[in-house]
């Protein structure tokens, strides 16, 4: 690792203020960050650990929940708090280990293209609450490893809604654990979203032909053929036309699982 | 160079790391407790997992500054007070759950979280617990064992 300061502020406040510095990092679990600042490939001037001054707990909350951006993995996988769906996206990150530290403002933040929160957050229609904003889930995800997030910028809870059935089905990558490819069906009140993560050379995405097929039938029946693959990765551990094969598949587990 | 304390195996200790230093550098190196291995370096390997506030973490990914005020156990503190091996320790030995060793302090603090979790995990939860912890002598059934045995022990 090449060398930083470290700091870890006991306030929101004061972290924003450590950002302002010419690149400053913010390190939340530092499940990722880590093992990058290892391999030399980022070289932050500071780093600001968040893990003083952010929320980690998870709330009830109008049928869906509330979750604090410095939340383990393993504590929104525990908690009796958070809808089983989401209990279930959070234990299957990683490994345990992995899920004892890593974060799911951390996880969102970095919006790796094949991680799991980033599906379940725009598959359910959540909202990000950031130090200066709430930010839609639609708007969030802009791109592989690209965000809503201004430089500085904190996420400091996320919040679901109420779904009325939900499921996220993961094709494992045996060696990294990330998603080959992951599948999140949401239907709740602002209708069915089906979100794809692992697949796309642009990050998660809503899979639309997936979603008006089922709004009008919410039955494994109605999934589409697998989408084009066009634009989907292809990688040594699977071609596009596999992977797109992959979103149908996990579609309709996802749609059966739910229920 | 922030300096830190924290309690290791119930003792306080105290050191000045930089910002980048690891906590297994500062277990390591700092204090001398090379029971937590070093293995892969990547976060896969699990050699290095230790407690810390009773969670089991890898401590290769982990800065040391993050872990000021904590509470980390690490395989030096699994022994009983006399010096005989604990619980899932002698199961290890008992079951022939290692060959090599060098994955076993990390695979001893991964078994140790679980049964703390989890009193009675079947195999599957054992199998599925073992995830983050890779071992390439025994072809794990004798460490599943070795925590069946363990946890029938009340460990």
């Amino acid at each position: 690792m090449y060398s930083f300061d470290y700091v870890k502020p006991g306030s929101i406040d004061e972290a924003v203020a450590a950002l302002q510095a010419e690149d400053a990092q913010a390190l939340g679990g530092g499940q990722t960050l880590i093992p990058t600042l290892r391999q030399r490939l980022a070289q932050p001037s500071v780093l600001v650990d968040l893990g003083g001054c952010l929320d980690a707990g998870v709330a009830s909350q109008d049928g869906g929940c509330r979750i604090g951006g410095g939340a383990t993995h393993a504590s929104v996988a525990a908690s009796a708090d958070a809808p089983k769906w989401l209990r279930a996206v959070a234990d299957g990150i990683g490994d345990p280990q992995v899920r004892n530290r890593g974060t799911i403002g951390g996880s969102l933040a970095n919006n790796d293209p094949a991680s799991d929160y980033p599906a379940a957050v725009l598959g359910s229609g959540a909202e990000i609450s950031t130090n200066a904003r709430t930010i839609a889930a639609d708007d969030y995800f802009q791109g592989m490893f690209e965000t809503a997030l201004n430089e500085g910028e904190i996420i400091t809870g996320v919040t679901f809604p109420k779904l009325e059935a939900a499921n996220y089905q993961k094709f494992d990558q045996p060696a990294s654990r990330f998603a080959l490819v992951g599948v999140f069906v949401g239907k709740g009140a602002g209708g069915v979203r089906v979100a794809v993560t692992g697949a796309s050379e642009s990050g998660v995405h809503r899979w639309a032909d997936a979603e008006a097929a089922l709004a009008g039938n919410f039955s494994t029946d109605a999934v589409p053929g697998a989408p084009s693959a066009d634009g989907v990765i292809s990688d040594l551990h699977g071609s596009a036309e596999y992977r797109a094969h992959l979103v149908a598949v996990l579609t309709r587990r996802a749609v059966a699982a739910a229920g | 160079m922030p300096s830190i304390s924290m309690t290791v195996n119930g003792k306080s200790v105290s050191g000045e790391v930089e910002g980048r230093t690891l906590l297994v550098q500062f277990l390591r190196e700092d204090l001398g407790l090379t029971g937590t291995h070093v293995g892969c370096d990547t976060s896969q390997c699990g050699a290095c997992v230790v407690h810390v506030n009773g969670e089991s973490v890898k401590a290769c990914t982990m800065l040391a500054a993050s872990a000021d005020g904590a509470e980390v156990a690490t395989i030096e503190g699994m022994a009983n007070a006399d010096g005989s091996l604990g619980v899932i320790q002698q199961a290890f030995q008992d079951h022939h759950g290692l060959q090599c060793g060098f994955c076993t302090p990390g695979m001893v603090m991964s078994a140790a979280d679980l049964l703390q979790k989890n009193k009675n995990p079947s195999e599957g939860e054992i199998r599925e617990w073992l995830e983050g912890n890779i071992c390439r002598c025994t072809g794990y059934h004798n460490i599943v064992k070795a925590i069946q045995a363990a946890a029938a022990a009340g460990a």
